[in-house]
């Protein structure tokens, strides 16, 4: 008997907006120009909620923060195509995720500054805590779809996470299990080349992360992270296969951190300068103003409009993050136990009598 | 003797150790080109290579595992967990594989091995970043447990453990890092394991504690002094062995004994140490022992919450208060 190939694997990439803001007309996603003005407002409204966040940091107004900056069209891009009756389970660095979906600004700012308040996500979100913990949330969201698969809700289930945490055993375990039971899930991984110090390359052998999903019997796809466009389309496509039935997709944004990796981190120990230069010509909000200049959609002073009210917007946010009540010892035990044993209950009360 | 920070400390032993056996080796999330999340790791890859200094992918079951086989094929791997909260994700080759390999081989291997460990909370990382796991280490036979609260000890507590044929849970203070002391230069100065140091010596009462908790103790101490309080103060240094021994013949010294932890008060190993009292010298004591632990709560990501769960000078002194104002 000859030797034979069994199977082989393909990888799709897909991009539709370049760096000089030409879009391939037939790709793009059939975007009203509001909604492409929606989408260029909730760029640089994720862009401003950063910048202000590594700001307070730095005031000593925040904790330890981790910068989206670079990312905001892989967040913004991939929230557009979310439902809200879909189920999110987030990593840490998707808050561009969290304000296109309406998540409060002053709750995300709460949330960094140390009060786990900021998590408690309105009634009508379906977002789970962010979860520093990395690549732990992944079997979460797998989870989630095959409720939502047993229960017959036709919904799909979202989950973040980054280049790194494909290492994890969590996310193998999670993908294989995804595969077998066809759950209604979408795995998008933030490939912002690095992990802390530790490059891609020495994350993995493979040539792509993407192709790690056939192992699991479902399709991998790369996009340009970048792209809006592109990642709108490859998350709707895929929800939209997930919703009726088609199983898990595995979406692998290429993208770059242009920050460092928290606010305790300084990339220029590890990182090379003409990477990091390389990667700041292709910011995605850039690209997107271009393709709006070019039909007609951005002006001087549009740009500076939407900039203005992006900030009062956060002006606002923080002020109100900051003249919340702090939490109250109380809380902590409340929080930790639906119900609370006698002992538990004399905790709570000395906690109380002598703070 | 020069005086060094507690990470200058273990990185002179590491160093030291690497020096002197070429069998030692080194790996970790970040532990290489960025020289460790904490700088535990400085210098090494420049001196030791790429060969015995590895960065690893973030896969922490893994980073143990491979260890447990380094250690069984000849190496004496120290492996780095970037904190100990991520020793939950190597459990299973920790409790299930590295604590009972010598025991499945019928003691036909040794595992000589580390793995160093920050922890501890105080640096507002929230719940799953702040933790104090040295009791589910204790807890199983089969590892040594090490817990230095002084620069010098953690220096001559980890060149111990590099040389243990068994494994070691090397645990590290995330405070600690920055604090000074003398360290002795002595590429011999090793710490045997399962012996307390006697940090302070006094008459009223014993305070057993480790790491962290090791430095609020003595400060408390001092602070007692001022009331005509005389407290001995009784350092672990390894959780496992423990050297009940030497905090027993304290106890009964002084008939009063107050426990300090970091970790979470039910079943901590404060419970443990007032057992082995109980046990040994009940009918020395003048009054019941007390245990001042952090609260059983998950660590709150607030400042001001987060400092009510993990203990504070101030509430070692009223526990030692409360003790000598209370008989049996
Ligand atoms: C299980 C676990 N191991 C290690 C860490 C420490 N850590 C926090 S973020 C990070 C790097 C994550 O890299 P990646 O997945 O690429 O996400 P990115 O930070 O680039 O968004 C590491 C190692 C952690 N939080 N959890
Ligand atoms: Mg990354």
């Amino acid at each position: 008997m000859p030797e034979e190939t069994i199977a082989s694997l393909a990888v799709r990439r897909l991009s539709i907006l370049d760096e000089s803001g030409t879009a391939d007309a037939a790709l793009l996603p059939s975007f009203s120009d509001d909604e492409i003005r929606r989408c260029y407002e909730l760029l640089v409204l994720s862009r401003a909620f950063d910048t202000r966040a590594l700001a307070l940091q730095r005031e000593g107004r925040i904790g330890t923060y981790p910068s989206i900056l670079g990312q905001e069209a892989a967040q913004v891009g991939s929230a557009l195509a979310i439902a809200k009756s879909d189920w999110v389970f987030p990593s840490f660095r998707e808050m561009g995720m969290h304000i296109t979906l309406g998540y409060p600004l002053d709750l995300l700012f709460r949330y960094w500054a140390g009060d786990e308040r900021g998590m408690h996500a309105p009634d009508d979100l379906n977002i789970f805590p962010v979860c520093v913990s990395v690549g732990t949330h992944i079997p979460h969201a797998v989870g989630a779809a095959l409720a939502a698969k047993l229960r017959g809700d036709p919904i799909a289930v979202v989950t973040y996470f980054g280049d790194g945490a494909t290492s994890k055993g969590d996310f193998h375990e999670g993908f294989n299990l995804a595969g077998v039971y066809r759950a209604p899930v979408v795995f998008i991984c933030q490939n912002n080349q690095w992990a802390i110090s530790v490059p891609v390359a020495r994350q993995t052998a493979a040539t792509t992360l993407a192709q790690k999903a056939w192992a699991y019997g479902f399709e991998g796809v790369q996009v340009d992270g970048n792209d809006v466009f592109a990642v709108y389309r490859a998350t709707s496509e895929s929800l939209e296969k997930a919703r009726s039935g088609g199983g898990p997709t595995f979406i692998e944004c290429l993208t770059y951190r242009l920050g460092d990796h928290t606010t305790a981190d300084d990339a220029s120990r590890y990182r090379p300068a003409v990477e990091l230069e390389a990667w700041r010509g292709r910011d995605p909000i850039l690209r997107l103003r271009r393709y709006m200049e070019q039909k007609g959609l951005w002006s001087e002073a549009y740009g500076k409009d939407v900039q203005q009210q992006a900030e009062a917007r956060i002006d606002e946010a923080v002020h109100m993050a900051e003249s919340a009540p702090p939490p109250e010892p109380g809380e902590m035990v409340d929080a930790a136990c639906a119900t609370l044993s006698p002992r538990l209950q004399r905790q709570r009360d000395e906690l109380v009598q002598t703070s | 003797m020069p005086e060094m920070t507690y990470r200058d400390a273990l990185n002179l032993a590491l160093k030291e150790e690497m020096r002197r056996d070429p069998m030692v080796v080194t790996w970790g999330e970040d532990v290489a080109l960025y020289e460790g999340s904490f700088k535990v790791t400085r210098g090494l890859l420049a001196e030791f290579g790429e060969k015995r200094v590895l960065d690893t992918p973030i896969s922490e079951n893994t980073i143990v595992g491979v260890a447990v086989g380094a250690a069984m094929a000849g190496l004496r791997p120290v492996a780095e967990l970037m904190t100990v909260n991520f020793a939950l994700l190597a459990m299973d080759q920790i409790i299930n594989h590295m604590s009972k390999i010598r025991y499945m081989f019928a003691g036909q291997t040794h595992l000589p091995m580390v793995i160093r460990a920050p922890g501890g909370g105080g640096s507002q990382l929230g719940a799953q970043h702040s933790q104090s796991l040295e009791t589910f280490f204790m807890h199983a036979p089969g590892i040594h447990v090490a817990v230095p609260a002084t620069p010098a000890d953690a220096k001559g507590l980890l060149k111990a453990a590099i040389r243990d044929e068994n494994p070691v849970m090397f645990l590290e203070h995330e405070l600690l890092y920055n604090s000074k002391g003398e360290v002795p230069e002595d590429p011999e100065f090793v710490i045997p394991f399962g012996k307390c140091d006697v940090k302070r010596e006094g008459k009223d009462v014993t305070i057993v504690a480790y790491s962290r908790m090791t430095v609020l103790a003595l400060q408390a101490a001092s602070e007692l002094e001022k009331e005509g309080i005389s407290c001995e103060v009784v350092d672990l240094r390894t959780l496992s062995p423990l050297d009940a021994d030497t905090f027993v013949v304290s106890a009964a010294k002084t008939g009063r004994a107050v426990v300090v932890e970091e970790c979470w008060r039910t079943c901590g190993l404060g419970a443990e140490i007032a057992s082995r009292i109980y046990e040994n010298c009940f009918d020395k004591l003048l009054a019941p022992v007390e245990r001042v632990s952090g609260l059983n709560v998950p660590m709150p990501y607030s400042r001001k919450l987060e400092k009510l769960c993990i203990p504070q000078v101030g509430t070692i002194v009223a526990a030692v208060k409360k003790v000598m104002n209370e008989k049996y």
